[in-house]
């Protein structure tokens, strides 16, 4: 009976429905002290002065540090793993606590170590810092005007890079177009926002260090932090407990994390440093903020030509650990599931006097899904064919796959027909356009926006990826290690990291399945520097396809070498060893046969029988690089409501179908899509990051920085297909970060759907209230257009957000329960 | 310094009395001096409910009320809202139904939704995903947390791990 395909019910979830799951933040050790760190209130100063004699006079108070008292306490800045072949990239340094000068608001300046929380926090407040300000750069094509005020003046530029990549012959393909379409998107920065705040604590134990950080990395932030404080990596520690949601935001190397493991060195006591939600808001890194400029060229039978694409993209004043990689990570999807056979695309990295930029849920691909969906759209318009019929006479067909892109990417497998066809026959389009049609007649607007999308992940492989690759100077493998305890249970330790995707569950299936053992006697360990082999940890979709894989080749091992043991006892031959319905059973002699916990008691206490030449034990270990990416796809199509009078927004059905090959746990599934439709339906219509003119953030809490609610969203009608991948054995592809690059596209398509007999063409995300209301009345004042805002550096009172409570900003805001 | 106050309430059953700075918030002292961590810090500005816990049976963000407003009363947390060694129905169907994912947000979460269908037994999908707004999830869409709501409201089991999706 196998257990890989079934909605087994999660592992995880006893302790954390009961309050005993354990996150950074819960643990409590001897001694431990607090830290509480002051952040530059200006955007861009000097510090001139920094008074510390006052907090240092606090009660509780142990030490009071800045940046120069710290200067001889790091090896190595906060890193930046990205060097692509014949680019430069501007770098500066990037200390955890700031000399000299301050960069963007939040930037850490110093910070106080006492016995209490409250003692800190109060003493914080008692460091007297003088800054002399500087003008700063919020805007980030103003940055690249000449003139501009410059974030780092030894660059001589805000360019930090430019990068770009070509296939076909763009030019030609554009010339040969009958019609081409040209637009301007714009991708808003915004924040991951877990709801468990970034967490750190550094305990010195014996001759070393641990730190235990709610991070995605922990193998990664040990190989980082070791460098950066001279910490061999054996006397380094580094364990991610259960973490509260990451989305790309704890992919990163963190400052705080650097200080707590500096403090707890010099001090020779834990110390713990706990993110309030502002710090959040300010300091942990953000997503997005491209520019992107389309142009699409087609035949006049809707056959596209040729894709072009400039982008700018606003990385901040820092490069954190993949900050500038972030936009280029979209590459090899910048094409969509379209057979286009030139693509051209250059990317230009900006410094701003903003936090940085870097991975956040899809980092790179919603971006670049946006953009490739919302052109389709345009250009359907504009050549008056039907918005689907022009993505199927584009599509890759199924029998061309495995498909080289004009950008020399190999898309694995697809069957993008299917995943469209499946979604028509659960969305009736027609009775959709007809209902519509009869709503418009009463002054309600509704929209369909639809996205067929593909997407790259399962980072990995290394040769693509890595130093020789596209440049980052890591590797992407992964690994496991199986061991059978002797009385048939097995233990897993992976090298992925998991933060709430439920991998303890679906490895526990993939092992269980192998080995021959009920999956609830399998327990998947990981997070621990100290246990297990090396790993690259989870993001980009990853960890089934890489992590996975590995997993399935370790266990494989394990049961090779336990039909060995089982021949060698019932005295058969190896290969007359079947697995049935949880035994190891002689083919054809179904009363012959071991169970696991059998097998695995004879590999510990060897009987006599057992040839001297099988090793004792039962554990084997596998490392896994895959040959190439895996790329998941689906159709997604959404409905909203417009409220003319009002501005207001409303999702009202969401309808998908995705491929993510052969399902593992198709609960787990269908949890990440949901989840990630959500983070998406976020961005379009309530989350922004929004910074003035000065470069102060206006959304530094939950209540400007608007997450979805419950109150605000529909159920979702979701389905699958399944289309294995030829990469893995599995078939498996990724799905953590599918819905939110499905979704944007589609939700924002629905808007503008709605908006269309309102006049308005062009709309730039977030569609809060205030800009979609401001759209209709600028359209039906005549000129067609809506407002054109980047949002970065508009004055503070045209935002239009600052509405109480965490849900959107709306007219009726406060009238719910 | 700021002045200690007395605190003494019954939390999960059990008398617990400390002497607190009087700024002390419930959350902190619930999970820094009573070592119940179940209950979650996730904003500071009470918009996301991690921090959700029943006050004399009325749920509250326990970031927003001072440990000595608690004084004399009864607090439930998620460690005491089994009873007598079974989980409460929500905490069933949370897991029935895959409420949860990081698990941060799902102490607050179970407990806002166990004091809305005290409130409301029979709540519809409208009354849930109203009653629910104070507490932001940010891995699960709702989607199933809203089942699993259902599924307590409605006393009956969801899917088990044998079953395959229709």
């Amino acid at each position: 009976m196998s257990s890989v395909g079934t909605r087994m019910k999660r592992k995880e979830d006893p302790r954390m429905v009961t309050g005993l799951g354990r996150y950074t933040e819960d643990i409590a050790v001897p001694g431990m002290l607090h830290a509480a760190i002051v952040r530059s209130p200006e955007a861009h100063a000097a510090i001139t002065s920094i008074d510390v004699s006052v907090a240092m006079e606090r009660h509780g108070v142990v030490a009071v540090l800045t940046g120069e008292d710290m200067a001889e306490d790091f090896a190595a800045g906060l890193a930046m793993v990205w060097v692509p072949p014949g680019v430069e990239i501007k770098t500066p340094d990037h200390w955890p606590l700031k000399r000299g000068e301050v960069k963007h608001v939040g930037d850490p300046v110093a910070v106080v170590v006492a016995t209490t929380r409250g003692q800190a926090y109060d003493a914080a407040e008692d460091v007297i810092v003088e800054y002399d300000p500087k003008p700063a750069v919020v805007d980030p094509e103003k940055a690249l005007e000449d003139g501009s005020p410059l974030v780092w003046e030894s660059f001589g530029t805000n360019q930090t890079h430019q990068w770009g990549v070509s296939g076909g012959d763009i030019e030609a393909a554009l010339g040969e177009a009958d019609t081409t379409i040209t637009l301007r998107l714009v991708n808003h920065r915004t924040s991951g926002a877990p709801i468990e705040p970034r967490c750190s604590l550094a305990e010195p134990r014996r001759e070393g260090m641990v730190l235990y950080s709610a991070t995605q990395v922990p193998h990664i932030a040990r190989f980082v932090l070791g460098g950066m404080l001279s910490i061999p990596e054996d006397k380094l520690r580094v364990v991610a407990p259960d973490v509260g949601g990451g989305f790309g935001t704890k992919l990163q190397v963190y400052a705080e994390e650097a200080l707590v493991l500096a403090l707890a060195k010099r001090l020779g006591r834990p110390v713990k440093w706990t993110e309030t939600r502002s710090e959040h808001m300010t300091t942990s890194h953000h997503g997005r903020d491209q520019i992107n400029v389309i142009t699409l060229g087609a035949k006049s039978d809707g056959t596209v030509t040729g894709c072009k694409a400039e982008i700018i993209a606003d990385l901040g004043a820092y490069q954190q650990l993949l900050t500038p990689f972030i936009p280029t990570l979209g590459f090899p999807v910048m094409g969509g599931c379209y057979k286009f056979p030139a693509i051209d695309i250059t990317i230009t990295g900006v410094f701003t006097n903003k936090m940085c930029t870097d991975a956040i849920r899809g980092a790179g691909r919603p971006e670049a899904t946006y953009w490739i969906e919302l052109a389709m759209d345009r250009l359907a318009d504009e050549l008056a064919m039907d918005r689907l019929e022009l993505r199927r006479k584009n599509f890759i067909p199924k029998e061309e796959f495995p498909f080289e892109t004009a950008l020399g990417i190999v898309y694995d497998s697809g069957d993008y027909e299917a995943t469209l066809d499946k979604l028509l026959e659960n969305f009736d389009l027609d009775a959709f356009r007809a209902e519509q049609e009869e709503l418009r007649a009463k002054g309600v607007y509704r929209g369909v926006g639809f996205s067929t999308w593909v997407e790259v992940c399962g980072l990995a492989p290394s040769r693509a990826v890595g130093p020789q690759g596209v440049g980052l100077q890591a590797a992407f493998y992964e690994s496991a290690n199986v061991r059978v305890t002797p009385t048939g249970s097995a233990i897993i330790h992976s090298g992925i990291s998991p933060h709430g995707q439920g991998l303890d569950t679906s490895f526990a299936q993939i092992a269980g399945d192998i080995l021959g053992i009920d999956p609830e006697n399998v327990t998947v360990l990981h997070g621990d520097t100290d246990q297990g082999a090396w790993g690259w940890n989870t993001y980009g979709s990853r960890s089934l396809a890489v992590g996975g894989e590995a997993l399935v080749r370790a266990a494989r091992r394990v049961q090779e070498k336990a039909k060995r043991i089982c021949a060698a006892l019932l005295e058969a031959a190896p290969e007359d060893i079947e697995l049935s319905d949880g035994k190891y059973q002689v083919k054809g002699s179904p009363d012959k046969s071991m169970t696991m916990a059998e097998i695995s008691g004879a590999a510990h206490i060897p009987p006599q029988e057992l040839p001297a030449d099988i090793e004792p034990g039962l554990e084997e270990s596998a490392f896994y690089d895959p040959e190439n990416f895996v790329f998941p796809f689906g159709a997604h199509a959404c409905v909203v409501e417009v409220d003319a009078e009002t501005g207001k927004v409303e999702v009202i059905r969401y309808t998908c179908v995705d491929d993510c090959g052969p399902a593992i746990n198709p609960m787990l599934i269908d949890g990440q899509i949901h989840g990630g439709i959500v983070h998406a339906i976020g961005q379009v219509l309530y989350e922004q990051v929004v910074y003035d003119e000065e470069g102060q953030l206006v959304t530094g809490t939950f209540v400007d920085y608007a997450l979805p609610t419950a109150a605000e969203l529909p159920s979702f009608e979701t389905d699958r297909t399944e289309t294995p991948s030829p990469v893995n054995s599995l078939g498996v592809k990724g799905v953590g970060e599918a819905g939110t690059i499905a979704a944007t596209p589609a939700v924002a398509s629905a808007v503008l759907d709605a908006l269309a007999p309102l006049g308005v063409k062009e709309l730039d995300m977030p569609f809060t209230p205030m800009r979609v209301w401001e759209a209709i009345q600028a359209a039906s004042g005549g000129n067609g257009e809506g407002p054109r805002a980047s949002e970065q550096g508009r004055p503070l009172d045209e935002h239009g957000t600052g509405a109480s409570g965490s849900g959107p900003a709306s007219p009726d805001e406060g009238s719910g329960t | 310094m700021s002045a200690t106050v007395r605190v003494r309430a019954t939390v999960n059953g059990e008398h617990r009395e400390s002497l607190v700075e009087a700024r002390t918030l419930l959350v902190h002292w619930l999970r820094d001096e009573l070592g119940l961590t179940g209950t979650h810090v996730g904003c500071d500005t009470t918009n996301c409910g991690a921090c959700t816990v029943h006050l004399n049976g009325e749920s509250v963000k326990s970031c927003t009320v001072l440990a000595v407003q608690a004084e004399g009363a009864e607090v439930t947390t998620i460690e005491g809202l089994a009873s007598e060694g079974s989980w409460h129905p929500l905490q069933e169907a949370f897991r029935d139904q895959h409420g949860l994912q990081c698990g941060f947000c799902t102490p607050g979460m179970i407990m806002a939704g166990a004091a809305l269908l005290e409130r409301n037994p029979n709540p519809s999908e409208e009354e849930i995903r109203h009653g629910l707004e104070g507490n932001l999830c940010r891995c699960t869409g709702y989607h199933n947390i809203v089942a699993a709501m259902k599924q307590a409201a409605g006393g009956d089991r969801g899917a088990s791990s044998e079953e395959v999706p229709a």
